[in-house]
């Protein structure tokens, strides 16, 4: 019966499902900022925030003020941002490439964005006239044309082997890309920056401020705005490529835009974060699993529950080892890769 | 809405798929297209669909250059069933019929009434309107095949292209399919397997390493000196006491 919901929810969009959404985007990063090894109540997180947004004049302890404010809302932020912008890169890739395992840390866009911005934070090319999401933009798209590159040559397509083939080209891309980072960093950084950018590497939300929410936000209204504007479209590749020109879809221009949309959402996320596994890979699969495989529904459903696994690994990382706080991508990884493992048995057992 | 191929070729990697394909498809008839495996049939249905681009020749659709048109507004007057078209996601009948609305709807034209009604007309028509709420992958093969055909009905088009669309089918299903589009009143280039079915198209065109080797109404071409030269067999006719038609029976040259 999902399916006759699909249709009905094209037709009139049901006002609730939208409260809840927004619901859902206000809260979600209020309570991540509110847990943390010292809780803060939500109550008074609220208080910091209308303080801050309208001047509200509550009292609030300015040090719990400054660790909601300064710490943990944009940490929250930037987290429920990237969680959104991966699903939706692991959809649209996911539907475009007609491939289950599609996802842009599986097919080394990360890697490649990795690279990118490395090579601009390091090596000199100047953070002056080339930001460093730029860099990684650049190096998200060569990954991409690499990989897809490779798999095409080796017989990548819609058939099962095909898949196969484009994992296999995503993996050495990600060698490859992954290998260049750390020839770069070896080259040309100095042991403090070393550290840094290998922590960083693994996925990494400590040190992000309001600058970087505004990007992240940005990147992902815009990957997710394209998204839904070609629902249907996306939609017409439910039986492959050729099916959905002959409905009428132009084909190669939904793909450039999508994935170019994808890759500048992955390399501003990537370029801010460092690159987190497993959130684009295993989140779509899970919104599926709930809503079907409309896009109308799969879009807005993916996005937020991006979002809200996001925030909810950044306050595990930030929870589970006392005094100390894991790279996020540690705890996705730890989430991930038994999801990862149930997808790919799940495949295999599929007609 | 007349459609015609004036002489098509394709090439690739330095082989003809294609080469010299003259044909037009007039208004309400259905075209039969025959041919061993691998002579083109396909091939040409892609290219009369505007997927691939012809590297020699055109596609005019009503007198207008197809290489001109919009994608859209092609689907909106021709709908293609592929030879093989499958997914792994998880969606009903209906939306899979559903998705024959594409071409008809945009951000300013959202889904509307009148798009139920064409989907559940499309289904009707195939007779496979129980089974619109079945999950895709729970469909037998020839209710797939039915499927794609309400697919490409709900996309209403003036002209439809079927490849192969029987291969499927149990023997009563072929029938119907073909009693269907018979009954359409929209023009149909429908490539056939079986020649006695064929034999009630309209016209047929005859494909050979991707020539045309002959075109016009099956009973003056289908020949015995063209079956042994394209598909290799010599064919005895028998009469059917049933209703007097001509059945052939084939046997290896
Ligand atoms: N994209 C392609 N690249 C190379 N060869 C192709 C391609 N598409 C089809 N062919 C070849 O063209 C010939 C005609 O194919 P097709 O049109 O599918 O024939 P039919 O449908 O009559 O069986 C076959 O020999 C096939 O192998
Ligand atoms: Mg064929």
């Amino acid at each position: 019966m999902t399916g006759h919901l699909d249709v009905a929810a094209i037709r009139r969009p049901r006002a609730p499902g939208w409260v809840w959404a927004a619901a859902l985007i206000v809260a979600a990063p209020l309570v991540g900022a509110a847990l943390g090894e010292t809780p803060i109540p939500l109550a008074t997180v609220w208080q910091a925030l209308a303080n801050q947004l309208w001047g509200a004049g509550y009292p609030v302890d300015p040090i719990d003020k400054g660790i909601i404010w300064a710490y943990r809302l944009p940490r929250a932020l930037v987290a429920g941002a990237c969680g959104a912008g991966l699903a939706i890169s692991g959809l649209i890739l996911q539907t475009l490439l007609r491939n289950a395992l599609a996802d842009p840390y599986l097919l080394g866009i990360s890697a490649g964005a990795s690279t990118g911005a490395v090579l601009v934070a390091v090596a000199g090319l100047g953070a002056t006239f080339l930001p460093m999401s730029v860099g990684a933009l650049l190096g998200a798209l060569a990954a991409f044309a690499l990989v897809v590159g490779l798999a095409r040559l080796s017989g990548g397509g819609p058939t099962a082997r095909g898949a196969a083939q484009i994992v296999l080209a995503g993996i050495a891309g990600s060698q490859l890309f992954n290998a260049m980072t750390s020839f770069i960093i070896a080259r040309s950084a100095s042991a403090e920056q070393a550290r840094g950018i290998m922590f960083w590497l693994l996925g990494n939300l400590s040190g992000v401020r309001w600058d970087d929410v505004w990007l992240a936000v940005g990147a992902v209204l815009i990957a997710v705005g394209s998204a839904l504007w070609h629902v249907r479209a996306l939609d017409a590749f439910t039986f492959g490529t050729e099916s959905a020109a002959s409905l009428g879809v132009p084909v190669r221009r939904v793909q450039g835009v999508l994935i170019l949309a994808t890759a500048a959402a992955t390399a501003v996320l990537v370029s801010i974060t460092g690159a987190i596994g497993f959130v684009g890979l295993v989140v779509p699969h899970a919104a599926r699993f709930l809503v079907g495989s409309g896009h109308a529904r799969l879009v807005p459903v993916s996005a937020l529950i991006g979002m809200v696994f996001l925030i909810a690994a950044d306050v595990i990382a930030r929870m589970l080892v006392p005094g100390q706080t894991l790279p996020i991508g540690v705890v996705t990884a730890l989430v991930g890769a038994p999801a990862f493992a149930i997808i790919l048995i799940r495949a295999r057992s599929a007609p | 809405m007349i459609l015609d191929a004036h002489d098509l070729g394709r090439r690739v990697r330095g082989r003809d798929l294609l080469d010299g394909v003259s044909l037009t498809i007039a208004r309400g008839e259905v075209l039969g297209l025959v041919g061993p495996n691998g002579s083109g049939k396909s091939t040409l249905l892609r290219l009369l669909a505007g997927l691939v681009r012809p590297d020699r020749g055109l596609v005019r659709l009503d007198g207008e250059p197809m290489a001109a048109m919009p994608q859209r507004q092609i689907a909106r007057q021709i709908a293609l069933v592929a030879q093989s078209a499958e997914t792994s996601d998880r969606i009903t009948v209906r939306n899979a019929v559903a998705l024959g609305r594409t071409p008809w709807l945009d951000a300013l034209r959202p889904w509307s009434d009148e798009d139920d009604t064409h989907v559940a007309y499309a289904l009707r028509r195939v007779d496979l309107a129980h089974l619109a709420n079945r999950d895709w992958s729970t469909l037998s093969g020839g209710e797939r095949q039915r499927a794609h055909i309400a697919r490409a009905l709900a996309q209403d088009p003036q002209i439809l292209l079927l490849d192969e669309p029987t291969n499927h089918l149990d023997i009563r299903h072929q029938l119907a399919i073909l009693d269907l589009v018979r009954s359409l009143g929209v023009s149909v280039v429908i490539a056939l397997h079986d020649l006695n079915q064929a034999m009630r198209c309209d016209r047929l065109a005859v494909l050979q390493n991707g020539r045309l080797r002959a075109l016009g109404p099956p009973a003056e071409i289908l020949d015995p000196a063209l079956l042994a030269r394209v598909f290799g067999v010599r064919a005895n006719a028998l009469i059917d006491p049933h209703d007097g038609s001509r059945v052939m029976r084939f046997h290896p040259c």
